[in-house]
């Protein structure tokens, strides 16, 4: 079998190695993307074997970089771009969200983007202002694209693929702090789709539910909780967009408890619409208001005081804790 | 000096006909021949009818609002002809004239304005992108488009087109930007009418003319005297040609005029006087070509009954298109968003099929 152990990077780098060779219509740039290989190597050595045309650096323009891919994706191509950081998309944010997301509602399906739109996000690795943000509500608000966040190197590697080869726009989210950690990583064995989300870790006595960078810490508190007995079931979302209302629901149900864990500020965030979703559908099945543990709503702190905005496995103990169970 | 030259333009816009359709010295630029300019007058004076009776539709309530190009037809005109077969237009929605001249069928162009759906025309079969509201941002599409067919080897050129107001957008500078450094063969024509909305020209820039700000990216610039038809279109051909020869991009900037307000909606008395927009009727693109033409005899009464009837003709299939009641479908407001719905999506049409059947509908 073809399994290898790779850190998340690795396995994106394999990602987009497969799917450049695979498909000539493949395209990969943004900026320092080419000799470089990116500031976090996510595409080393591309440019060096599929040459300069393949994999390109380009002007420092972030709104130019999605703009050029939306013009590249009508003219037959499939565009990866990378935005360097998760802040450092902003500029690009008219053209995804008024042409990215829109031009194939507008054009009554003629005109499809497959776009992908890399974007290395979230906070845990110290980074300096307007390099850490939780920027998928944008997205996930946007109707028209897909949002989708990997907590696994192999969750990495085949739902890049998937996304490359999707008929539409991929804000594909990398969690930073999730970059260097290894596992073993299955090339042959298919994942579940996009728009799957997958129960990591089997649990009877409430539901963790967190996606991308919150997936290790809700696992982390699963296993805290194991050893004061208490049984977490936790849910990896894996695309906030779509949805698997059904995967999580029926964890939510099997165990009549839940909190859902984002780094993101929670205040109109993918966390809220995970609670009212799971709310509004499983209302009779719970025992316990739906708790979130999200980011405090404020600016990104400073290396210093980020662990105070991090979900950590404290806070997910507190949550669960406070989930009424005197009242069972 | 060296590297300077070929990039700044000309010290006047370039003519090659007066205001009385006398020729004048055209720097270099050469007349096109009269098979040619026959056409562009057929064009023009269906862009004219086009933009008049447009504006007759948003009067009986049949559209909801049009942005005319009415005095600009010359720009719209030399923007279609200048085209091969195989290259793109990448339009405004100021520009319905050209994107009709380009061969799309009016009534389908005027989906957006009639409020049915928001393009109407299939971009890909006559290689016109559906116009843009948001300003500078389709420059980069058209960048985008052109760099893919460069990957390819074919030699497709893109015509851009935008306004003098759309130069302020960031998107206006990172196409050009990128255009120049990837080498892509694309015509960024700016159709500089002196308004955006109500802001006049000396808000929008200090530059000495649109096309110096080609200088800045390497990307030559050309000034063009944008109510001479004849002019417009010799110098839009020879930037179609040499972009795609040397493959790169090619900045034009057309002086001209917006003889109507914004849009119906806006009322052009607030912000500028008669006495300014008085002038610009003497320097009418269809009357000057008109004089030209006919001083040569290119022109006679019969072909211009006959070109005159085309228009009408248009005109008529417009009127009849529009009139004709659509019923926009409720359910495809939920196809298009994805190539597969999403199960969300797919329970929210099925929610407003629920809703409309209860209501009857």
């Amino acid at each position: 079998m073809a399994t290898e152990k790779l850190s998340m990077a690795q396995a994106l780098n394999r990602a987009l190695r497969d799917s450049l060779s695979e498909d000539p219509s493949v395209y990969v740039f943004g900026e320092d993307v080419g000799p470089l290989g990116g500031v976090f190597r996510i595409t080393d050595g591309l440019t060096a074997e599929f040459g300069e045309d393949r994999c390109f650096d380009t002007p420092l323009a972030e709104s130019g970089i999605v703009g050029m891919a939306v013009g590249m994706a009508m003219n037959g191509m499939r565009p990866v771009v990378e935005m360097q950081f998760d802040a450092f998309a902003y500029p690009a944010f008219e053209q995804i969200a008024s042409h990215v997301a829109k031009t194939r509602n507008r054009t009554r399906g003629r005109v499809g983007l497959p776009i992908v739109i890399r974007v290395p996000f979230a906070g845990g690795i110290g980074g300096v202002e307007h390099h850490c943000d939780s920027s998928e509500a944008y997205y996930a608000h946007t109707p028209g694209l897909k949002v989708v966040t990997p907590a696994t190197p192999e969750d990495a590697y085949h739902l890049l693929r998937e996304s490359i080869a999707s008929p539409d726009p991929v804000v594909f989210m990398e969690p930073k702090k999730l970059y260097w950690a290894k596992e073993e990583v299955d090339f042959d064995r298919p994942v579940p789709a996009m728009g799957k989300a997958v129960v990591r870790r089997e649990g009877t006595d409430a539901t963790l539910i967190a996606y991308g960078p919150s997936v290790p810490t809700a696992l982390e508190a699963a296993e805290a909780a194991a050893q004061e007995g208490r049984s977490l079931q936790v849910v990896d979302v894996r695309s906030p967009v779509p949805f698997d209302d059904e995967t999580v629901c029926a964890a939510v149900r099997s165990t009549g408890r839940a909190v859902v864990i984002a780094e993101a500020s929670g205040y109109a965030s993918v966390a809220s619409e995970i609670v009212a979703r799971v709310t509004e559908r499983c209302f009779h099945s719970l025992a316990a208001p739906v708790r979130r543990v999200t980011g405090f709503d404020i600016p990104f702190p400073p290396p210093k005081l980020e662990r105070f905005q991090l979900p950590g496995v404290d806070r997910i103990l507190d949550a669960v804790d406070d989930l009424q169970w005197e009242d069972q | 000096m060296a590297e300077h030259q070929g990039l700044l333009p000309s010290e006047r816009p370039l003519r090659l006909l007066d205001e009385m359709g006398t020729p004048v010295d055209g720097s270099g630029l050469v007349m096109p021949d009269h098979r040619r300019l026959l056409e562009a007058y057929t064009s023009l004076v269906i862009g004219r009818r086009v933009n008049d009776q447009a504006g007759a539709l948003v009067r009986q309530g049949r559209l909801a609002v049009y942005p005319s190009s009415h005095g600009q037809e010359a720009c719209q005109t030399g923007a279609a002809l200048a085209l091969a077969e195989g290259d793109w237009l990448f339009p405004t929605y100021r520009d319905t004239a050209a994107v009709i001249a380009r061969g799309v069928d009016p009534v389908e162009v005027l989906t957006l304005l009639k409020g049915d759906w928001h393009a109407g025309y299939d971009p890909y079969a006559h290689k016109v992108a559906p116009q843009a509201t948001p300003l500078a941002t389709q420059l980069l599409h058209a960048v985008g488009v052109a760099h893919a067919a460069r990957l390819r080897g074919e030699d497709t050129v893109i015509m851009a087109l935008c306004g003098d107001g759309a130069t302020s957008e960031g998107d206006f500078h990172e196409a050009l930007n990128f255009a120049a450094v990837f080498k892509a063969p694309v015509v960024f024509f700016v159709q500089n009418n002196e308004y955006a909305i109500s802001v006049p020209l000396a808000r929008q820039t200090a530059a000495p003319s649109l096309a110096h700000k080609g200088i800045g990216y390497g990307v030559p610039g050309e000034r063009v005297d944008g109510n001479d038809a004849a002019a417009v279109l010799a110098v839009l051909e020879r930037a179609v040609e040499s972009a795609r020869s040397d493959g790169g991009p090619r900045l034009v900037e057309a002086h001209t005029y917006r003889m109507q307000a914004h849009t119906n909606a806006d009322d052009d008395t607030r912000y500028r006087d008669s006495g300014e927009v008085d002038p610009w009727t003497e320097r009418d693109p269809l009357t000057r070509m008109e004089k030209y033409l006919k001083r040569k005899r290119v022109l006679t009464k019969a072909k211009q009954t006959e070109i005159a009837e085309a228009a009408e003709a248009v005109a008529a299939h417009m009127r009849e298109g529009v009139a004709r009641d659509t019923d926009p479908e409720p359910a495809e407001l939920f196809t298009h968003v994805f190539a597969d719905p999403t199960p969300q999506l797919n329970e929210q049409a099925a929610f407003l099929a629920d809703e409309l059947s209860r209501e009857g509908n």
